[in-house]
């Protein structure tokens, strides 16, 4: 059981979240994430990536979109509410060294998970060029704090609202094309964003890593839901992953494996968002 | 086995106990072996095909007595040897015969913590009925004495009665114990090692306890009711429960003896990361490890469509891979999640396959098909990634193979293909990786399973294992076995401890 102690909106659709979980706090790295239910019995477990931890409060931030059922229960709570399930740190955490020149993209709630990794990198003595990508203005989230810590810093929509007009491929493929090529690429975001940061990175031979987030039950190695095929070899995001060699995922497969409930998931939030107007009504 | 109905069997049973009722010192036992085994009453299958209630309903207490006046009370008693706890069989079946069931149940809660798990999950036909002398005599193993079921029969009606007693505790000894893992080895070590005294906390993954009873075995095979009520027990005993807690991940195995000062840890794991079967076609949406397909149904209630939020894939025609439990297991549930046509595809034959041969007589009456000498070559998609149909091979028997089961050998030449819009895998585990990866000095083998002595210790100091981590994917009662011994193991450590601690 997790107390929520804040919470923000940070768009429309997007919120931000500390939890008190103070052993999660203490054992999080970056890269990690946790898994969570709002209802013990008959909930859903969903994996959501630790955006940012404070030890000393005991706390770790979570910041979602939501985009089906229990992201939209999960923003109905508020500050004093309990999350009955929560669990973690779970995951890999990402390897931290001194790679030299590492560009980190962001699109749209990726943004989140991508911070605390800029964050160790850069502590690590990376020089960091920092790239986020929004549908519009509205979904840009953590402009600030990806700034600060960014040496380079670009901000893009596809809708040309604020920043560049442009999808973070552009100016990534502008960067590989510099006299001094970077020397690794960390793309988190939707996976078809993904997919095409690994295809633009892949002619330049420049090492791009991306985080999943497929679909889990259990989160600790179980169930086998999240696997992917990477380079040929069946690998499970939870426990093997979040993070993978771009170049190697196979983006299709899984993009076709993350739909493999839509329908059912579907129509089942449209009930539940037609039982809360009938209960308002 | 053809399907008979509960009433007609309870009333063959009425009339052979009142034949014998007044004389039941007097059978010999060519008197025994002519009483006809007792068949276990089940619901009709096309109604069980439905629901999700048990399937198996139990001895009536005159079942009950008449097939345990079928055991001949041998002297040389195999039936015990049998049992990988020891119960005292013979005792605790003559107990049954003569109505004395409560006595029957303090027989069997000596050896066995568990018994009305236990005697609906074991594999009796391989373990104490195995060499059972009735079934030797009528030259049929299902012939033999049923033990499993009237172990059944006296641990429900013990529960029924309400009195189920608690174990006696020993006074507190400041000793701390911590358990990883709720599944069937971490409970039994967990009441073994609290009866001595010692402070007990168990470590659960997820939400609810049990493992693999909670999330692999199904209600209609083991309802939770009566998972709840043995991890009840346990908390009366006072057992501290830590869920939603990854010992490797929430804290290092490590930190809970240098820093949370536990004296012992069990590591109880279970089974781990599902194996698949490296063909073609395994990542296409629709197919499944029998763990994933298994855990959203129980665990995560997927069955109850309207109330759950987690999804089940909408299946119509299934192909289920493997012979054990566990594809029984999924088979089943699929059928009952509404699946018009599920196949179970096994290798060799219906004589090598692991599953229970109750389970599997079960399975057939309520109309799976079994396909066996055949195998899966590849999954074949349609254009949205989903699956469409599988291509299989055919086999025959060939040598022996190192498990001494006739090993399976392809047909050339006899690929056929058939319509399936789901796959599910239940061809074995691996090991779970996390505790392994996150503690240094623990040592396991080249497939991650955890390595023990005798006494079930790991290669490091105050470390035991036991269950399917160190097993493999074995049974509930060989992880109770396993745990045992490491609940036996613990208490003698930690007593010797105490009497240096009051020596010095």
């Amino acid at each position: 059981m997790a107390k929520i102690v804040l919470k923000e909106k940070l768009s429309e659709s997007v919120f931000k979240m500390n939890l008190y979980a103070p052993s999660i706090a203490e054992e999080r790295k970056a890269g990690q994430f946790i898994m969570l239910q709002i209802n013990e019995d008959v909930g859903e477990r969903i994996p959501l990536t630790i955006a940012d931890a404070n030890k000393n409060e005991g706390t770790i931030t979570i910041i979602f979109q939501v985009v089906g059922m229990t992201t939209d229960e999960l923003a109905k709570l508020n500050v004093g509410d309990d999350i009955p399930v929560l669990v973690g740190p779970l995951g890999t955490p990402t390897h931290i060294k001194n790679y030299g020149t590492v560009v980190c993209v962001g699109g749209g709630i990726g943004v989140a998970p991508l911070h605390p990794i800029a964050e160790a990198l850069k502590a690590a003595g990376n020089k960091i060029i920092t790239i986020i990508g929004a549908r519009n203005k509205e979904l840009t989230i953590m402009e600030d704090e990806m700034r600060s810590i960014a040496d380079e810093f670009i901000v893009c929509t596809d809708d040309g609202s604020y920043g560049r007009k442009a999808l973070v491929t552009e100016p990534l493929k502008e960067i590989c094309k510099r006299e001094i090529k970077p020397d690794m690429v960390i793309a988190i975001g939707p996976p078809i964003m993904m997919k095409f940061c690994a295809e633009t990175t892949r002619p330049f031979e420049v090492y791009t890593e991306v985080s999943l987030n497929t679909i889990m039950v259990d989160g600790t190695g179980m169930c086998g839901g999240c696997r992917v095929n990477v380079g040929g070899d069946v690998k499970f995001v939870c426990v093997d992953g979040p993070e993978f060699d771009g170049h190697k995922v196979d983006f299709d497969n899984m993009m076709a494996r993350l739909n493999s409930y839509k329908g059912i998931e579907e129509e089942k939030h449209s009930c539940y968002l037609d039982s809360l107007v009938e209960e308002n009504s | 086995m053809s399907y008979q109905s509960p009433d007609i069997l309870s009333a063959n049973a009425k009339k052979i106990l009142n034949d014998h009722i007044h004389n039941i010192d007097g059978l010999k036992p060519k008197d025994r072996l002519k009483i006809p085994a007792q068949e276990m009453p089940a619901q009709d299958p096309i109604e069980r095909s439905k629901n999700l209630e048990e399937v198996a309903i139990g001895y009536t207490i005159e079942e009950a007595r008449v097939e345990a006046m079928r055991c001949l009370e041998c002297v040389k008693q195999t039936c015990i040897d049998g049992c990988p706890v020891k119960i005292d069989i013979p005792k605790f079946v003559s107990h049954i015969a003569y109505g004395e069931f409560q006595t029957a149940a303090d027989v069997i809660k000596e050896a066995s913590l568990l018994p009305s798990i236990c005697g609906r999950v074991c594999p009796q036909e391989t373990q104490c009925q195995e060499t059972c002398k009735v079934g030797t005599a009528m030259k049929d193993v299902d012939k033999a004495v049923a033990i499993g079921r009237l172990e059944r029969f006296v641990a429900d009606w013990e529960r029924d009665q309400g009195n189920v007693k608690i174990p006696d505790v020993k006074p507190e000894t400041g000793k701390k114990v911590a358990i990883i893992g709720s599944g069937p080895a971490g409970l039994v070590v967990a009441a073994d090692v609290k009866r001595e005294g010692h402070s007990v906390t168990v470590f659960e993954a997820f939400h609810k306890l049990g493992g693999v009873m909670r999330y692999g075995i199904p209600e209609f095979r083991l309802p939770n009711s009566i998972v709840d009520e043995e991890i009840n027990t346990l908390i009366k005993m006072g057992v501290n429960i830590q869920k939603n807690y990854v010992v490797g991940r929430t804290r290092k195995l490590n930190d809970l003896i240098e820093k949370d000062g536990y004296d012992a840890v069990f590591i109880g794991t279970g089974a781990g990361l599902p194996i698949f079967m490296g063909i073609d076609g395994e990542s296409l949406v629709g197919v499944f490890s029998a763990n994933e397909y298994l855990t959203r149904a129980n665990l995560m209630k997927a069955f109850d469509k309207k109330n759950a939020d987690t999804p089940i894939y909408p299946s119509k025609t299934v192909a289920v891979l493997g012979g054990g439990n566990v594809a029984m297991d999924a088979a089943r549930m699929a059928l009952r999640l509404g699946a018009e046509k599920v196949y179970v595809i096994y290798r060799r034959t219906e004589v090598e396959m692991p599953a229970r041969k109750e389970e599997v007589a079960h399975t057939k009456e309520e109309g799976i098909e079994f396909n066996f000498l055949t195998n899966a070559k590849r999954i074949l998609g349609d254009e949205n990634g989903k699956v469409k149909a599988m291509e299989c091979l055919k086999y025959e028997l060939g040598e022996p193979d190192d498990s001494g089961r006739r090993r399976p050998v392809v047909i050339e030449g006899s690929e056929f293909l058939f319509d399936v819009d789901t796959v599910i895998v239940a061809i074995g585990n691996g090991s779970n990786p996390l505790i392994k990866q996150t503690t240094p000095g623990l040592d396991a083998n080249k497939w991650g399973n955890i390595i023990v002595d005798e006494k079930q210790k790991s290669s490091m100091d105050r470390v035991f294992a036991g269950g399917d981590i160190v097993l493999g994917a074995a049974t509930v009662i060989l992880a109770m076995g396993e745990g045992r011994k490491a609940a036996a193991a613990i208490n003698e450590m930690l007593a010797k401890e105490l009497q240096g601690e009051t020596i010095s």
